[in-house]
């Protein structure tokens, strides 16, 4: 006998007038391999034609579907409702701004990091159609891959102290990204450059080490590690700065 | 009503459609990107294995050029492919991979000396040469002579959408995501943009363009079992076959995926195979080295997975709750190979199956996977029927897959039409002007605004969005699948018309306020049936087996009269079928209609005397 499962979930449009932020609750039969993708599905198509949600690949490689998942943020996809009790919470992500019920604008969010962050290679060298590639250390590849994983889907920024206290902190995904860049030979930056967006409060320093960020990645990304790495490195950056003046 | 110029306007921000935005805007014009979804979520981005280009650095591709990569690819196409496009393709994909290197993907790279990797199963060794080290490495994919798929882990996909998407931050291209295209502002003549709902407060918006780019992807999702994202519903194509004048090319060639996982449809990466990942069946034994003794795995996907479908229906599939499957064993691989060049595919199966790959089965069948068919264009991306109007990527029907695309071929594609597109793009704005009439302009959004205030009023009827979209999907999956008949098929055109008319008749459940996604869904299932229509319709009429297409009533290539591509309208509102035209499938032959060297050997030959 399978489990009826009891969803609360949290409902409001803000474009329609009459509707007040409220939680409301749908009743499903549990299946087997059920995922929140195909229970918030049948509750759409069967129940409540208007619930608002956002999935894309459902194979947790987009990162559309972050929500808050029984007091967790989460990839609504991958999230198989064997691994939860009978009751499910689901609300979405703090921080950013709410389109409806459980879908907000992450998109808005993460393109102003990119601006802040010049979130591209910073090169003189020009692209020569005739030359060969230059060449790079597989292990360089290997590296920058592994912080490029990053999918957006804003779980760290959502499960961050700092982000809730001031809304320009760059969160763990932005400082990822500055580490990315920063490990990339042909991003010809400087430490001192790299100081200039994130040496400051809104950057690494606004980072109180709680690390809620790395808990929730649903991309297991190392980002302790580049919490850390960027710390140190903007420490001495820092230094090396006073002593110059 | 806010009204948005822009030189280039591109629907859809996957990889196609950035990579031409960044053309134009490099040539000094505006561009801008609508898409449903932040464009790092596009579809792009969930292509796992690779990109195809004869750079021929690993010693496993040594030798190879762009000449081998165009006859891999004709073949693959079953000779269904315009031969100028696809020869345009394979002399322009290397130098688009450097130019990628340059802006900042992490391409893997070939490291010197020895190493070790499997085929069909068995292990080999290789030594890759100290001279190439350091330069874009490549895998082996499906239907190739040479191992020439660039790859980063096997996150390709995500890796260049990251990389492009910051090039267009870089550039000036600007993204309006949760923003969906629903009708084409023209006057049967040229294309002047589309009116466009805003996905975070449900208004209309107008945006005005010389140049329209259709780049949305595939339209995968018009079947029940697809690997495709949830976005790729072929809305951006229902603009067009709303237009009456664009015709749709080859919607009956649809691609069958040969590993999509058992019940949720998520493709596992040819690059398993690609590995060394072998399939197996109810007894745990190999089959595929029995039907294809050369390839065995490693043959095209249309052939592999007609092969997987014909061993299931012998009698030899895994029984399950989802229906029947195989296998994929990986396991061979190692811990190491599995975690790391294949760390998606094993996050896939543990996140999603409870299945280890390093000690367990995958469960896998044919899924719905690649749309061959789509926007049909000349070589310069422009569309048939509509002047200012062009399409890049898997929305379009280029046509360099033909019948069948290769793997690692269609992400290639992305960026390297996406690039020579958009300089066509450039090259057609500089100098245009255009008059945009606003008598056009307001009667389209008119027309969208009562066509949303129907479906909430309910003045049609009150057909239910979902019952008969999934109708149309379980049509489609019964009649135009892997294996077709006449009966199949007529029966399938049928149950697609009776819902077509009920597609006519859906009425909204809810309030239809703001960003509503039943609103969303309704607004295109009619197009959606219409196109449904011309897969079905042209898979009834195209009496001959090329490549994804396989009548089992008539199991021969006809080159005799089939060499053509369908060209499918939707001429007049009030049809019920679409109109089917034809075209030669090229203009020119550089390679003459021959055998594969995988999959069917029947061929009438195009010499051949009708009976």
């Amino acid at each position: 006998m399978s489990r009826l499962l009891k969803f609360n979930i949290f409902r409001y449009n803000p474009q329609d007038k009459s509707s007040r932020p409220r939680t409301e609750e749908f009743v499903l039969e549990e299946t087997d391999s059920m995922t929140l993708f195909i229970a918030l599905n049948r509750i759409r198509e069967e129940q409540d034609a208007s619930l608002q949600f956002d999935f894309c690949c459902r194979a947790g490689i987009c990162g559309s579907c972050g929500m808050v998942i029984n007091g967790r943020p989460g990839l609504a996809c991958h999230t198989k409702t064997r691994d939860l009790p009978g009751e499910i919470t689901l609300l979405p992500l703090p921080i950013f701004e709410l389109v409806g019920d459980l879908s907000v604008d992450t998109g808005s969010w993460f393109r102003e990091m990119y601006t802040r962050t010049e979130s591209w290679i910073h090169t003189e060298k020009a692209f020569d159609p005739a030359a060969l590639e230059e060449r790079m250390d597989n292990k360089d590849a290997v590296a920058i891959y592994e912080l490029e994983r990053c999918v957006e889907c804003g779980c760290c920024v959502a499960a961050c102290a700092t982000a809730r206290m001031r809304e320009d902190f760059l969160g763990a995904a932005g400082l990822n990204r500055v580490a990315r860049f920063l490990i990339d030979p042909r991003d010809q930056r400087t430490d001192n450059d790299y100081y200039e967006i994130i040496g400051n409060d809104m950057g690494i320093f606004g980072c109180m080490g709680l690390l809620a960020c790395e808990d929730v990645c649903p991309k297991h990304l190392p980002l302790q590690n580049q919490l850390g790495f960027l710390r140190r490195k903007m420490g001495i950056t820092s230094l090396k700065r006073l002593f110059r003046k | 009503m806010q009204t948005i110029y822009t030189d280039l306007l591109v629907v859809g921000a996957g990889l196609a459609g950035e990579r031409a935005a960044v053309e134009a805007a490099d040539a000094g014009f505006s561009a801008i990107c609508l898409s449903l979804v932040p464009a790092r979520r596009s579809h792009s981005s969930a292509a796992q294995g690779g990109m195809q280009a004869s750079l021929g650095n690993s010693v496993m591709g040594e030798g190879d050029c762009p000449d081998i990569h165009f006859a891999d690819t004709v073949k693959g196409s079953d000779w269904g492919c315009d031969q100028e496009v696809a020869r345009l393709f394979a002399d322009t994909a290397p130098i688009e991979m450097r130019r990628l290197a340059h802006w900042g993907v992490p391409w893997n790279r070939v490291v010197a000396g020895k190493s070790v990797y499997y085929k069909g199963g068995k292990k080999f060794e290789k030594v890759e040469t100290l001279e190439k080290e350091g330069l874009i490495m490549a895998r082996s994919f499906g239907g190739t002579a040479k191992w020439r798929t660039c790859y980063t882990s096997d996150g390709t996909g995500h890796a260049v959408m990251c990389t492009m998407d910051n090039r267009c931050a870089q550039v000036g291209v600007d993204v309006h995501d949760k923003t969906e295209a629903i009708a084409l502002i023209h006057d049967g003549e040229t294309c002047y943009g589309v009116v466009a709902r805003c996905l975070r407060t449900g208004e209309l918006r107008v945006y005005l363009s010389k140049a329209t780019m259709i780049a949305a992807g595939g339209f995968g999702r018009i079947y029940p079992n697809t690997t495709n994202a949830v976005i790729c519903d072929g809305g951006a194509h229902t603009m067009c076959v709303a237009s009456g004048v664009v015709p749709m090319g080859n919607m009956e060639a649809v691609q069958f995926h040969p590993t999509g996982i058992v019940p949720t449809d998520i493709l596992v990466t040819e690059g398993c195979r690609g590995d060394g990942g072998t399939l197996l069946d109810v007894n745990e034994r190999r089959f595929m080295d029995k039907y294809e003794p050369e390839k065995a795995e490693l043959a095209s996907r249309d052939v592999v997975s007609r092969w997987m479908t014909h061993h299931m229906r012998e009698g030899f599939g895994v029984k399950s709750p989802y229906g029947e499957h195989l296998w994929l064993d990986i396991r061979h691989l190692g811990e190491e190979h599995i975690t790391g060049k294949l760390r998606e595919v094993y996050e896939i199966c543990t996140s999603f199956l409870g299945v280890d790959p390093i000690h367990q089965l995958i469960p896998v069948r044919p899924t719905q996977h690649y749309s061959m068919g789509g926007v049909r264009t000349d070589r310069d991306g422009a569309a048939y029927g509509l002047k200012g109007l062009f399409a890049a990527g898997e929305a379009a029907c280029w046509d360099m897959h033909g019948f069948n695309r290769l793997g690692g071929n269609s992400l290639a594609e992305t960026v390297v039409a996406g690039g020579i597109v958009g300089k066509k793009i450039a090259e057609f704005l500089e100098g245009c002007e255009t008059e945009f009439k606003t008598s056009l302009i307001n009667d389209a959004v008119k027309r969208q605004q009562a066509r949303i205030d129907a479906l909430i009023e309910g003045k049609s009827g009150g057909e239910n969005v979902y019952r008969v979209r999934a109708a149309m999907q379980d049509a489609l999956n019964k009649g135009a699948n892997i294996f077709r008949t006449q009966q199949g098929l007529e029966e399938c055109v049928a149950t697609l018309q009776d819902t077509l008319i009920r597609a006519r008749n859906v009425g909204l459940r809810s309030n239809g306020k703001g960003v509503n996604p039943e609103l969303a869904a309704a607004l295109k299932l009619e197009g959606q049936v219409k196109m449904a229509l011309m897969v079905a319709y042209g898979a009834l009429r195209r009496t001959e087996s090329r490549g994804s297409h396989n009548r089992e009533d008539f199991p021969a290539r006809n080159d005799r009269d089939w060499l053509n591509r369908t060209l499918a309208y939707w001429k007049k509102e009030s049809d019920t079928l679409p109109t089917l035209e034809y075209e030669p499938a090229t203009q020119v032959v550089e390679i003459p209609p021959g055998d594969r060297g995988y999959g069917h050997s029947q061929i009438i030959s195009a010499d051949s005397k009708k009976d």
